[in-house]
């Protein structure tokens, strides 16, 4: 079957629920819109799934295309669109601002859509504008809540992402120059061609491409030290927001990173721009370190989670081979589905406390009794404690780690890993057994507002039961799918 | 390659046109007024669209004077009045506490220059084209790319942030110019057109800054930190 139709579906689905909500213009018909889409983008991503597994296809004058990895990332992006479009419902409402809200599920739909985009890119210059165009839209809604707060975030995450993804085009335009001088001044910048050319790029011209592209690319994700804008941004957008900026769009950002990192492994360069992407992933977990032992705000702690969960993924990818790749991959849906539980729980907790401190947030059991037991669960989880998916893919990611050349990395990444896992988990020991009499005691527990128990707790559900069965259990399907995209990515050097 | 191969009258006007869009980042970088800042990139933007057009007529890229007019027109026309649109709004016209005085900035500015210098001589004499027109295309694209980094760095107002981040894009539209002449035209349509939303969203936000933070400087964005 052609991909086509699936893509088409994938890509009309949210356009449709933007034109929608801005026709209708009703809080009520937007919500479900908006969540109506997510789910046609969802069921369409896992259509997607085994069709792209016999690509790679190019589609539509070669501007689009659908490979398996691409699919993967697809897939997280639906997944946390999904889940986000659920708990938005139940959040939004007690922002109790109606006539705002179909605006919200406008963008929101906006939002998934340019992130779907960057995945079946296959323009590398297209690729950097879609980029661009998720960074556009989503500012507005980290802003969306127009406090100080909320515009300071909304203003530093666009100039620093802006300059630094300019670097990134900068990079591009090296790469097509180095390309053009073999494949004449005219041609298709595509990764299928760049990949082609790739042998006879001049190395020196070639590394300053990819050192350009990287840091670029590199802003989007978050590595750290371009992090700066992250935890500003995730901690200030509304809850659904945050999980969408964490758990789908630095994903979208990745993915061109992994690209990348094929094409320089048909250059002359050798080990070097590997070892420069562990380096800068090791550093991503040591700075994410720092900062969760010393946190004090418990969104801002969810962001420097996800800083140190893309160092994960980087080092995943900056270690190569089978079993890199799809430590990574295995990584990406994991920390979407765990991060966007945690992003919730911080909201139910914002709302039942009325406070971001984690100084003031005392007794959440009493507080939220079914919530707080998912969050606290999606803590052990994202911590990389067994039996759930994200203890797998970092032991995935040690073990192809030490089969390779930078095997420090993972000393480092297991010293660094402990030190998160202390200090996350105590900040969760604080909130749910600590003594503070400064804080609000909870007299008792929370009371919903009317009308959004079931949509805020329903996406946490979703989340943790895949999570912990990934953790249980690797599916044969899914590790012929890694294996096919490892075999696509070229399997790296590090074998 | 088209830098390579260019009679020497070419080569001189290109070089003229990338050397005065360079000074007139300096321009940008030694003075204190939003005003000043808003008519130097315009004419960069300008010069910029007369060397699209030069390079159609050396080069023999036909679609690049649609390029060119599109340049002039966008960044040399409807930029700068979105601009300046946005500085009516401010109650400000210049820097009032830069990190760096103007001058200063203008002595980092050239130490930027030797170094963007330094590292396009290195990969023109990597791919063989030292000495030609290739490496001045590649040093001006460096150090406005250097030089746009700078401003973000040491000026606060936010006009001179938005000012900023359209010298980084000018300095790679410079650069492309002369170095990828061939690059697919409808890529180089959509970056001029993302870069109309991109102001128009700054345009809104500097909106959002003034009404909820009740600030034009990015100095007082100071609650969010650690």
């Amino acid at each position: 079957m052609s991909p086509a139709p699936i893509l088409a579906v994938i890509l009309l689905a949210p356009l449709a629920a933007v034109a929608g909500c801005l026709i209708t213009r009703k809080a009520r018909v937007c919500e479900y819109l908006n969540l109506t889409a997510a789910v046609i983008v969802f069921a369409a991503v896992l259509r997607l799934l085994p069709v792209a597994l016999s690509g790679p296809y190019t589609l539509w004058d070669d501007y689009f295309i659908v490979d398996a990895l691409g699919a993967w990332v697809m897939l997280s992006i639906a997944a946390v669109y999904l889940l986000a479009s659920l708990y938005a419902i139940g959040y939004m409402r007690q922002l109790d601002k109606p006539s705002r809200l179909p605006r919200f599920y406008a963008l929101l739909a906006g939002f998934a859509l340019t992130m779907l985009l960057g995945p079946v890119m296959n323009n590398i210059g297209v690729y950097w504008i879609a980029i661009e165009l998720t960074t556009l839209v989503s500012t507005f809604l980290v802003g969306f809540e127009r406090t100080r707060e909320g515009v300071e975030a909304a203003w530093k995450y666009i100039v620093v992402v802006s300059a630094g993804i300019s670097l990134a085009l900068l990079g591009i335009v090296f790469f097509y120059w180095a390309g053009s001088l073999h494949l004449g001044p005219s041609y298709n910048l595509t990764w299928a061609a760049l990949r082609s050319v790739a042998p006879q790029l001049n190395p020196t011209i070639a590394l300053a491409a990819f050192l350009l592209v990287f840091i670029g690319f590199g802003t989007k994700v978050g590595l750290a030290p371009m992090h700066t804008w992250l935890p500003d941004a995730h901690s200030e957008g509304p809850a659904p927001v945050s999980a969408m900026l964490s758990g789908a769009l630095l994903n979208t950002a990745m993915i061109g990173i992994a690209r990348f990192i094929t094409v320089t492994d048909a250059t002359h360069l050798g080990l070097m721009p590997r070892t420069i992407v562990v380096i800068i992933g090791a550093l991503s977990l040591a700075i994410a370190a720092l900062f969760i032992t010393r946190q004090t705000e418990v969104k801002r702690l969810m962001a420097y989670s996800s800083v140190e969960h893309m160092g994960v993924m980087t080092l995943g990818l900056g270690f190569g081979g089978p079993l890199g790749v799809a430590g990574a991959l295995y990584h990406m849906l994991n920390h979407s589905l765990n991060k966007s539980l945690m992003f919730f729980g911080a909201g139910d907790a914002m709302h039942a406390f009325h406070t971001k401190r984690i100084g003031r947030i005392r007794y959440v059991l009493t507080a939220m009794p079914v919530a707080g037991v998912l969050w606290i669960v999606g803590a052990l989880a994202i911590t990389g404690a067994p039996p759930f998916g994200l203890f797998l893919s970092e032991l995935t990611i040690m073990r192809a780690g030490l089969a390779g050349p930078n095997a420090w990395a993972v000393f480092v990444m297991l010293v660094l890993l402990v030190v998160i896992f202390v200090g996350f988990l105590n900040h969760f020991r604080a909130m749910y057994f600590g003594e503070n009499p400064a804080a609000q005691a909870a007299a008792g527990p929370w009371r919903r507002p009317p009308g959004t128990a079931f949509w805020c707790l329903l996406p946490m559900w979703l989340a943790i039961v895949p999570l912990l069965a990934l953790g249980l259990w690797w599916p044969g399907a899914i590790s012929h799918y890694f294996t096919v995209i490892a075999s696509q990515l070229g399997g790296g050097l590090s074998r | 390659m088209l830098a390579a191969h260019l009679p020497p009258l070419a080569a001189s006007l290109f070089s003229l046109l990338a050397i005065t869009s360079l000074l007139l980042a300096f321009v940008m970088l030694g003075s204190r007024w939003l005003r000043e800042y808003m008519i130097a990139f315009a004419v960069q933007s300008w010069l910029i669209a007369v060397l699209s057009a030069a390079v159609a007529y050396y080069g023999g890229y036909p679609e690049l004077y649609a390029i060119a007019a599109l340049t002039a027109l966008f960044r040399g026309l409807v930029l700068p009045y979105l601009l300046s649109r946005i500085i009516r709004r401010l109650e400000i016209d210049r820097e009032l506490h830069e990190r760096l005085s103007p001058s200063s900035s203008l002595v980092v500015g050239g130490l930027l220059v030797v170094f963007a210098f330094v590292v396009s001589t290195h990969l023109g004499a990597a791919l063989g084209l030292a000495g030609t027109v290739a490496v001045l295309a590649l040093t001006v694209m460096l150090s406005m790319k250097l030089i746009g980094f700078l401003m973000l760095v040491v000026r606060s107002e936010v006009v001179s942030q938005i000012l900023a981040i359209l010298v980084l894009e000018n300095g790679i539209f410079l650069g492309s110019q002369i170095l990828v002449p061939g690059m697919p035209m409808l890529l180089e349509l959509v970056i001029l057109f993302d870069l109309l939303v991109v102001v128009a969203c700054f345009g809104v936000l500097v909106r959002y800054l003034l009404v909820h933070a009740g600030t034009s400087s990015t100095r007082e964005l100071t609650r969010l930190t650690g």
